[in-house]
């Protein structure tokens, strides 16, 4: 890299837009807690407006702080090497959110491989067994707890399938909406990356609709069904609540496409939301395979 | 490493473009900085008014354990005091003064502008006093603070705990994000920010250090955020993650809460060994001895920290295999970490030494690291830790690697860069003072532990047997003395920053790196242009 272009890089002025995003996940903390806290006590639930006030100043935020990362880009302020700190940035923060899954996955994979089992007698645990739970029998999916709940696995043919079909062919076309824009064919870049937008929605409404099917009386798969229920729900939750901001970002994506932002050579927000879209869709991938299959 | 002095630095200042606006000028300048300094400044003050209060807790606790009995507080009280004193100093101490030091020193041994990302550099403080403000606000509510130590076990954390567990975890979600954004900046500022010509086994140690642990950080802290997920939904949402009931276990609590808390420990301790390898050099007007191995040493480390977790459970009733595998993978570290005393050593073998308070508190920090270390060799021994595991004898390990380890290595990085960011010397005579009360004080506070732990005194008690009263009360005489000599600490600061003595360039001979190639008080805005580096 030459010296030119390391005299460029671009440090911004002062901008009120950080302590702004502070006051709005301070509102969110100690809304989302006081909510928590008082979830048996709805008369004392002043939390969750709290809560929204926080979502809507950190969504206000978010645009006022883009617009400016959008306005700087646009004049062309950034250099070569503030792009690499732009992507750089965004990989380890995908890393980061990795090992938060990574979290839930463990804790799923220790309770099939070590506590269930060892509920039921398993290694030296013979004594736990017979003076705790006697009747407990170790499965996996945990259908019956050992204080004795009951519930249904959720199959993995039928809607998480679908789903499954669903994402990995939205990872495709957002590949292809890449594609087109390399290449500047802006209408097939629209209409690749208008679908992935609809496969994202319709994919969390499928998902919706197998919460019903989970809450619903027949299979009364709940999220407190003991161990079974808490790794599904927070496994799938999470992950919805990932392709829930992905597909925001993608709209948002497609909204700058069509006001012409974006070049071929130039465009790490839309590569950025693509990553992130590439990457629920991994999760899904080992989420399909270790909550649902195996 | 050598390095060409780049030209006159003010000469690039006076043609500043429109990145070099004016500083803006009260309030405004610190809450919608962009700069690295300030930000940084803000990292120091915030972490040493932390560490006071944290202290300040300390003391309570001490107080309370002068005698046996119960005099002071309420148990359940001293329970929220010991919880609370750990995670203030955890995360809102010692982790925020080494991202202070990153953020002040970085940029500039790497001869860059600033962070690679200034606006999110400034979000990831200023989330932080909010984050603690939340926790510490805990204190006023009906049910306390948090009371279950701040590893918070379950089901200490959810069955048993008191209502202010929701305000508890969504504190330490902020807390997280804040260090997972400032290690994010940390990480891409090395990598993309550094001058040319400075490959990466020229960068300073410090850098190094500074680089492996930020991977450390991006790596568990979201980890806690999944742990103290799970804690909420447990104790909210009526999941089993950590209850057998339901087909969970409280032990698998602790193997997700170490798998975090073990790197992170490291996190706490690895910039430690960036200032020393820093300072003893300096003062040692020798070049380190063994640059690469510390580098390799450092990555081995922090390769190693993420399959020991287990150390801290093995009165679980893990099986054997794993009690011998988690052993043997602790005993492990003492090689790399045994290559670094080796090397500091090394650097002041023959070395031209001269003891200014920086080099002091260096000496001290491998001494008494060295001594933290060993207790720590101990306690890895699987038939061993069951005799010392919960007592006091691991009370004054921890301590002695993160107050005479972290913490002695902060004052040495401080000291040693004081005049480079206030542009004045420090009273050397209240500096002296500062280190000898410190060193006598807290070796009185943490050396009788080992003897109470190894006696049997269990940790987070408010009350004791009478046999152990006589340590105890030596112990809390030491605990206060090290508290008020902290306060030498804030007044040499204050009169630092008001003036004193003109520091010049470089105030310490043997000093080396691109920091001292600047003005003290380094320029506002430094490295506009990179610094060409051969």
């Amino acid at each position: 890299m030459t010296i030119k272009e390391y005299e460029s890089y671009y440090v911004p002025a002062q901008s009120k837009w950080p302590i702004v995003g502070a006051i709005a996940l301070f509102l969110i903390a100690v809304g989302a807690a006081n909510y928590v806290a008082n979830l048996n006590n709805p008369e004392n639930a002043g939390g969750g407006w709290v809560l929204l006030a926080g979502i809507a100043l950190i969504i206000y935020m978010m645009f006022g702080w883009f617009n400016n990362v959008i306005t700087e880009s646009m004049s062309g302020k950034y250099s070569h090497q503030m792009d690499n700190s732009f992507r750089q940035g965004m990989s380890w923060f995908i890393f980061s959110e990795v090992m938060f899954f990574a979290a839930f996955f463990g804790a799923l994979l220790y309770a099939r491989t070590f506590s269930v089992p060892w509920l039921d007698g398993a290694g030296n645990n013979a004594a736990t067994a017979i003076i705790l739970w006697p009747e407990f029998t170790a499965t996996w999916p945990l259908i019956k707890t050992p204080d004795g709940t009951e519930t249904t696995a959720m199959g993995w043919y039928g809607l998480p399938l679908i789903n499954t079909i669903l994402l990995l062919t939205s990872s495709i076309t957002a590949h292809f909406a890449h594609v087109s824009l390399e290449q500047n064919k802006r209408g097939l870049l629209k209409f690749w990356l208008g679908l992935t937008v609809v496969l994202g929605v319709v994919f969390l409404f499928c998902q919706g609709l197998e919460y019903a099917h989970g809450y619903a009386d027949e299979m009364k798969l709940y999220l407190d069904s003991g161990i079974y229920g808490n790794t599904f729900y927070l496994l799938t939750g999470f992950h919805g609540m990932h392709v829930t901001l992905g597909t925001i970002m993608l709209f948002v994506m497609l909204i700058r496409v069509f006001k012409g932002h974006f070049t071929p050579k130039n465009h790490f927000a839309f590569q950025a939301a693509s990553w992130y879209w590439h990457f629920v869709d991994v999760v899904w991938v080992i989420l399909f395979v270790f909550v649902y299959i195996i | 490493m050598t390095t060409d002095v780049i030209d006159d630095q003010s000469e690039h200042d006076s043609h500043d473009g429109e990145h070099h606006d004016h500083k803006m000028t009260g309030i405004k300048r610190w809450l919608y900085t962009t700069n690295h300094k300030d930000i940084g400044s803000m990292y120091l003050w915030f972490s040493f008014i932390m560490f006071l209060t944290g202290g300040a807790m300390a003391l309570v606790i001490r107080a309370e354990l002068f005698q046996p009995g119960l005099q002071i507080i309420e148990p359940d009280f001293f329970n929220q005091m010991t919880t609370v004193h750990g995670l203030i100093m955890v995360f809102g101490a010692i982790m925020p003064a080494f991202t202070g030091l990153a953020n002040w020193m970085l940029p500039m041994m790497v001869g860059a502008p600033d962070m690679a990302l200034p606006r999110l550099n400034n979000w990831s403080f200023w989330i932080l006093p909010f984050a603690f403000a939340i926790l510490l606000s805990s204190f006023f509510m009906e049910s306390g603070a948090p009371n279950f130590g701040w590893t918070f076990y379950a089901p200490l954390s959810t069955t048993y705990s008191n209502g202010s567990t929701a305000f508890f975890v969504f504190a330490v979600h902020i807390m997280g994000i804040s260090s997972i954004m400032g290690a994010i900046n940390i990480v891409v500022t090395i990598m993309n920010m550094r001058a040319p010509g400075m490959t990466y086994m020229k960068m300073p140690l410090f850098v190094w250090t500074f680089f492996i642990t930020a991977y450390l950080l991006i790596a568990v802290m979201p980890v806690l955020a999944g742990t103290v997920t799970m804690v909420l939904t447990d104790t909210y949402f009526g999941t089993s993650f950590f209850d057998a009931a339901g087909g969970g276990d409280p032990v698998m609590f602790q193997h997700i809460f170490w798998f975090f808390g073990h790197p992170e420990v490291y996190i706490m301790i690895l910039p430690a060994f960036g200032i020393v390898s820093t300072t003893i050099p300096a003062f040692s007007r020798k070049p380190l001895f063994g640059y690469s191995s510390m580098v390799y040493a450092t990555a081995s480390i922090a390769f190693l920290s993420f399959i020991v977790w287990a150390h801290h459970m093995f009165t679980t009733g893990m099986p054997l295999f794993g009690e011998l595998f988690f052993m043997y993978c602790t005993m492990l570290i003492a090689v790399p970490t045994g290559v670094k005393v080796f090397n500091w050593a090394a650097t002041m073998w023959r070395g031209s030494l001269s003891f200014e308070t920086p080099m002091l508190f260096s000496i001290a920090f491998v001494i008494l690291f060295t001594i933290g270390g060993f207790s720590g060799l101990m306690l890895a021994m699987t038939p061993a830790d069951f005799q010392y595991h919960d007592t006091y004898f691991v009370v004054a390990h921890f301590h002695y690697v993160l107050v005479t380890g972290a913490l002695f290595s902060i004052f040495a990085g401080a000291y040693y860069w004081l005049p480079k960011w206030t542009g004045y010397m420090y009273n050397d005579t209240l500096s002296k003072w500062h280190f000898w009360c410190s060193l006598i004080s807290v070796n009185l506070l943490f050396f009788p532990m080992h003897f109470l732990g190894l006696a049997g005194m269990p940790r987070r008690i408010p009350d004791y047997a009478l046999q152990f009263a006589d340590f105890n009360k030596w112990v809390s005489i030491g605990g206060f003395a090290f508290g008020i000599s902290q306060l030498i600490f804030l007044v040499l600061v204050i009169k630092c920053i008001r003036g004193g003595e003109k520091a010049p360039m470089k105030p310490w001979d043997g000093a080396e790196g691109l920091e001292w190639t600047v003005p003290s008080p380094a320029p506002y805005h430094t490295f506009t242009t990179p610094p060409k580096i051969d």
